[in-house]
C-alpha cells in the first residue's frame, strides 16, 4: 500500500467512526451556534462596525469549535487499546498523521461551512461576494488550524488535563496562521478581493502551512512512538 | 568544587552589578527621557540573556530527540525556566518604561505582541511538562513542543511587523548614539545578567539531576 492511499484509509476510517456517531462534530457545531449567539450580546450585531470585525468574529468561532473535533481526534482511539493497535500497524506515524489531519480538516471545514451562512443571516452580512478566494483563505486556515491541532492531540492524548492542555498549547502557536486568516477574511466578508496589500498575509499563511505541515511530519514519530 | 565554582561565579555576577548600578545610577540623565532612559540597561540585558536562552532551548531539546541523552533534556528545562524568568522581567521593565513615556501600560505593537507570545509559548511548554508523569514521554513531547515554539517565534514577530511599530527602534544598530563610557556599562551590565543566568541555569541543572538520581533509587527500592 502506497503512502498516500494509507493516509486516504486512515482518514476514511476516522470520518467513517465520526459520522457514525457525530458525537465531535454535533457538538462542535452547537458551540460554533453558541458563541455566534453571545457574541450577539457582546455588541450590536446589525451595525456596520460588526463588518470590520467579522474576520475576528468568525475565527475566533473556528478555532473554538475546531479545538472540541481535534481534541477527539485522538482521545477517540484510547478505549479498547485502538491507538497502540495503529501505531503497530504496518503503516509510518507520519501517514498515521496525515490521514487523521485530512479527517479533521474535513470535519472542521464542514462546522466552518455550516456557521458561515449563520453567521451571514444572523449578523446581516453579505458574504458571498468573493466566494472563490474566501473558500480558499477558510482551507488554507483551517490547514494550519487541523495540522497544529492533530500532532498536539497526539501530544497531549495521555497526559492529564488533555481538554485544557490542547488550545492552550496551539493557540499561541497559531497566532500568525490566526491573525492573517483573520485580516483576509475580514476583507474578502466586506466583499474587497485580495489585493497586493493582503497578498503579504496569504504569503504568511501558504508558508505557515507548508512549515508546519513539513515539521510535523518530521516530527510525528517521535511523538507517537517516543 | 563544582558548586564552589557556581557560588563563586554567582558573587562575581552579583558584584559586577552592584558597582556597575552605581556607576549607572551616576551617569547623566539622558535630554529627552531623564532618568527613565536608563532602564535600557536592565531592560535590554534581559531580552539578550532571554533570546540566548530561547536558542539554548532549541539546541538541547534537537540534543534530546537525536541522543536521547536525558542531560539535554535537563538543560532544556533549565534554560527554558530561566529564560521565562528573564523574559518575564524583561515585559515587566519594558512596561514600566512605557508607562513613563508613551504613559500607558501596555500597547499592541510588534515587538511587545510578539514578546508576550514567546511568554505564552514557553510558559505553555513548563505546563505541559508538569501534566506528564512519565519522564520519558515528558522529555520527548516537551522537546517536540519547544521545536514547535521556537519555529513559531521568527513567524510571529514577521507577521506581527505588518501593524506598524511603535518600540523604539534599537539604539546600538541603527544608528542612534549611545556615548562610549554607556557603552562600557552597558556591556558590563550585559555580562553580568549573562553570568547570572548561567549560574541559575546551572543551579537548575544540578536540581535535575537530584531529581532523577532520587527517582531512580526510589525506582530501585521499589523493585527490591
Amino acid at each position: 500500500m502506497g503512502f498516500f492511499r494509507q493516509v486516504l484509509v486512515i482518514a476514511a476510517k476516522d470520518l467513517r467512526a465520526e459520522l457514525r456517531t457525530k458525537e465531535a462534530i454535533n457538538a462542535s457545531l452547537a458551540f460554533a451556534l453558541v458563541i455566534l449567539l453571545l457574541f450577539s450580546f457582546a455588541f450590536d450585531p446589525t451595525e456596520d462596525t460588526t463588518r470590520e470585525i467579522s474576520g475576528g468574529l468568525l475565527w475566533i468561532v473556528f478555532a473554538f469549535a475546531g479545538a472540541l473535533v481535534l481534541n477527539r481526534s485522538f482521545a477517540r482511539e484510547l478505549p479498547n487499546d485502538c491507538l497502540d493497535a495503529l501505531i503497530a500497524a504496518p503503516i509510518s506515524g507520519a501517514a498515521l498523521f496525515l490521514g487523521k489531519a485530512v479527517a479533521n480538516f474535513l470535519l472542521v471545514l464542514a462546522v466552518e461551512l455550516v456557521s458561515l451562512p449563520v453567521f451571514g443571516i444572523f449578523y446581516n452580512v453579505r458574504w458571498t461576494s468573493q466566494f472563490g478566494e474566501l473558500m480558499l483563505v477558510l482551507a488554507l486556515g483551517t490547514w494550519a488550524l487541523t495540522v497544529i491541532g492533530t500532532i498536539f492531540s497526539a501530544l497531549t492524548v495521555n497526559i492529564r488535563l488533555r481538554e485544557v492542555m490542547l488550545p492552550m498549547l496551539t493557540y499561541p502557536i497559531l497566532v500568525p496562521a490566526l491573525l492573517g486568516a483573520m485580516q483576509l477574511t475580514t476583507g474578502l466578508v466586506a466583499g474587497k478581493p485580495i489585493g497586493p496589500d493582503t497578498m503579504a498575509w496569504l504569503k504568511m499563511l501558504i508558508g505557515f502551512d507548508v512549515v508546519y505541515t513539513a515539521v510535523s511530519l518530521v516530527l510525528v514519530e517521535s511523538v507517537l512512538v517516543g | 568544587m563544582r558548586e564552589k565554582i557556581l557560588y563563586v561565579l554567582g558573587i562575581v555576577a552579583l558584584l559586577i552589578l552592584a558597582w556597575n548600578i552605581n556607576a549607572i545610577a551616576r551617569l547623566p540623565e539622558e535630554t529627552q527621557q531623564g532618568v527613565t532612559f536608563k532602564i535600557i540597561f536592565f531592560h535590554v540585558p534581559m531580552w539578550a540573556a532571554a533570546m540566548t536562552a530561547a536558542c539554548a532551548a532549541l539546541l538541547a531539546s534537537v540534543g534530546f530527540l537525536v541522543t536521547k541523552n536525558f542531560r539535554f533534556d535537563a538543560a532544556a528545562v533549565a534554560v527554558t525556566e530561566v529564560g521565562l524568568a528573564f523574559t518575564t522581567v524583561g515585559l515587566v521593565t519594558g512596561s514600566i518604561w512605557g508607562r513613563e513615556i508613551w504613559g500607558i501600560w501596555w500597547t499592541w505593537d510588534a515587538r511587545l505582541t510578539s514578546a508576550l507570545v514567546c511568554w505564552l509559548l514557553y510558559a505553555g511548554y513548563l505546563m505541559l511538562r508538569k501534566a506528564i508523569e512519565e519522564p520519558t514521554q515528558r522529555a520527548t513531547f516537551a522537546a517536540v513542543f519547544s521545536i514547535f515554539a521556537f519555529i513559531d517565534v521568527p513567524i510571529v514577530v514577521f507577521s506581527i511587523k505588518w501593524w506598524r511599530t511603535q518600540h523604539p527602534q534599537p539604539v546600538f544598530w541603527a544608528g542612534g548614539s549611545f556615548p562610549p563610557d554607556w557603552t562600557t556599562h552597558f556591556l558590563w551590565n550585559m555580562v553580568a545578567m549573562l553570568l547570572f543566568g548561567i549560574v541559575m541555569v546551572a543551579v537548575r541543572l544540578r536540581q535535575e539531576e537530584a531529581q532523577r538520581e532520587i527517582d531512580s533509587l526510589r525506582r530501585t527500592a521499589h523493585a527490591q
